[in-house]
């Protein structure tokens, strides 16, 4: 989905607040809240795919103005709620008040059926495809062209695997892109390296 | 007159510790090792996944050049030498060589993932909006912004984190800490350097 998290190249951002000792957590309810939703994923009740897009799928009011943690709480909890783990009549009661939950999923979808295996220094395409369920394209490569420079192994396809859809799993490839292609005339030079996979790409002629 | 407590509650979002404490009431129900668990989990993302980690790798790669091989070559069994655990869904994990040159930079532009296990868990401004909007786009800005300022010569390299492969910067080592021992050159490697947002 081209949802608000799809944040890279979004312009209107200031001055990243950097300081060299920067922590990780800030409170106690925030290694809580990590633990909480690592735990979920070991108790198989969800996996990393359905997490990040039950993030995703957060009121985009809500996951601009809530921390990283609350947004992570909140996908813990839409997701225990969809899985049956608990209701949300139940979760507001225990918590004295509501409980902001993210919006129902779209379909997800399965493997592009004619994948091609290419190599380092192929070419590449990212396919123009306008996703409604889960999909780890950042828009910004929409449609751009960029050259292979490395492949993982493979991984379920997370299209499929944040939507209990079956699939195969499938590689990435490390895609090297200019950044003055993905943003002609607007970019500082830089060559940006994006995580791609297969399913996403055709070979550039 | 005030409205009786069970008509008002439902409208109003209860604090964020409230929502924390009533997940984790839920999730405790479901056995009694949960509890334990989150013990365990909780002091795992404090005290065991930390950049030191992170830190002996790269004093690893500096002393012994059969490792640094290695570790460029597949950086998940080499680090697995060190004894450092990566989760499982973490199934690869590529190491960026800076040279005088090459400037690597990490980032998660949907999300905020890193190899925490190696850098610890990510810092506030690695997760910020800025910071995940602006790198890949405006990336020499940025990195002058948060104190490094690198010559035009040096080539920026961004790695957009977007699979489950993760990502770590090899700094270059400062000529001065050639011949120190180990242990000493894993003290002076920051995360940050592990990042890619500062240099040594």
């Amino acid at each position: 989905m081209d949802g608000i998290h799809d944040l890279g190249g979004r312009q209107g951002f200031g001055r990243v607040r950097y300081t060299q000792d920067a922590k990780p957590f800030h409170e106690a309810w925030e290694v809580r809240a990590n633990s909480l939703y690592a735990l979920a994923v070991r108790l198989g009740i969800f996996n990393m795919d359905e997490y990040r897009h039950a993030i995703e799928r957060m009121d985009p009011r809500h996951y601009l103005a809530a921390s990283y943690y609350e947004r992570s709480l909140t996908g813990l909890a839409t997701l225990c709620v969809e899985k049956g783990v608990v209701t949300r009549e139940e979760l507001e009661r225990r918590a004295g008040g509501a409980f902001p939950l993210s919006a129902p999923s779209a379909p997800g979808r399965g493997n592009l059926p004619t994948r091609e295996r290419f190599g380092p220094g192929d070419r590449v395409r990212v396919r123009e495809d306008y996703v409604p369920g889960h999909v780890r394209m950042p828009a910004y490569i929409r449609g751009k062209t960029g050259v292979v420079v490395g492949e993982s192994p493979a991984y379920p396809f997370p299209d499929a695997h944040a939507h209990g859809v079956e699939a195969q799993d499938e590689p990435t490839y490390d895609v090297r892109f200019r950044s003055e292609d993905l943003w002609p005339g607007s970019a500082d030079p830089a060559l940006v390296h994006v995580g791609v996979f297969q399913s996403y790409l055709e070979r550039a002629g | 007159m005030n409205k009786p407590e069970h008509d008002r509650v439902v409208f109003r979002t209860a604090s964020i510790e409230r929502r924390v404490d009533a997940m984790q009431s839920v999730l405790e129900e479901r056995g009694t090792q949960v509890a334990k668990d989150l013990e365990t989990l909780q002091h795992a993302a404090q005290e065991e996944w930390i950049p030191r980690n992170g830190a002996r790798v790269v004093a690893k790669a500096w002393t012994d050049p059969a490792f640094r091989k290695r570790l460029l070559a597949n950086g998940r069994s080499a680090i697995a030498e060190l004894g450092l655990p990566m989760p499982k869904h973490h199934r690869h994990l590529v190491v960026l060589e800076n040279t005088p040159n090459v400037q690597n930079v990490i980032c998660c532009t949907q999300c905020s993932c890193t190899a925490f296990t190696l850098i610890g868990l990510p810092p506030d401004w690695y997760k910020d909006f800025d910071y995940r909007a602006r790198v890949v786009r405006e990336s020499r800005t940025v990195l002058k912004e948060m104190g490094l300022d690198l010559p035009p010569g040096v080539e920026i390299r961004v790695w957009d984190t977007t699979a489950d492969t993760r990502y770590m910067v090899l700094p270059e080592q400062p000529p001065h800490t050639i011949g120190w021992p180990e242990e000493r050159l894993a003290g002076i490697v920051t995360r940050d350097s592990l990042i890619g947002v500062a240099r040594l």
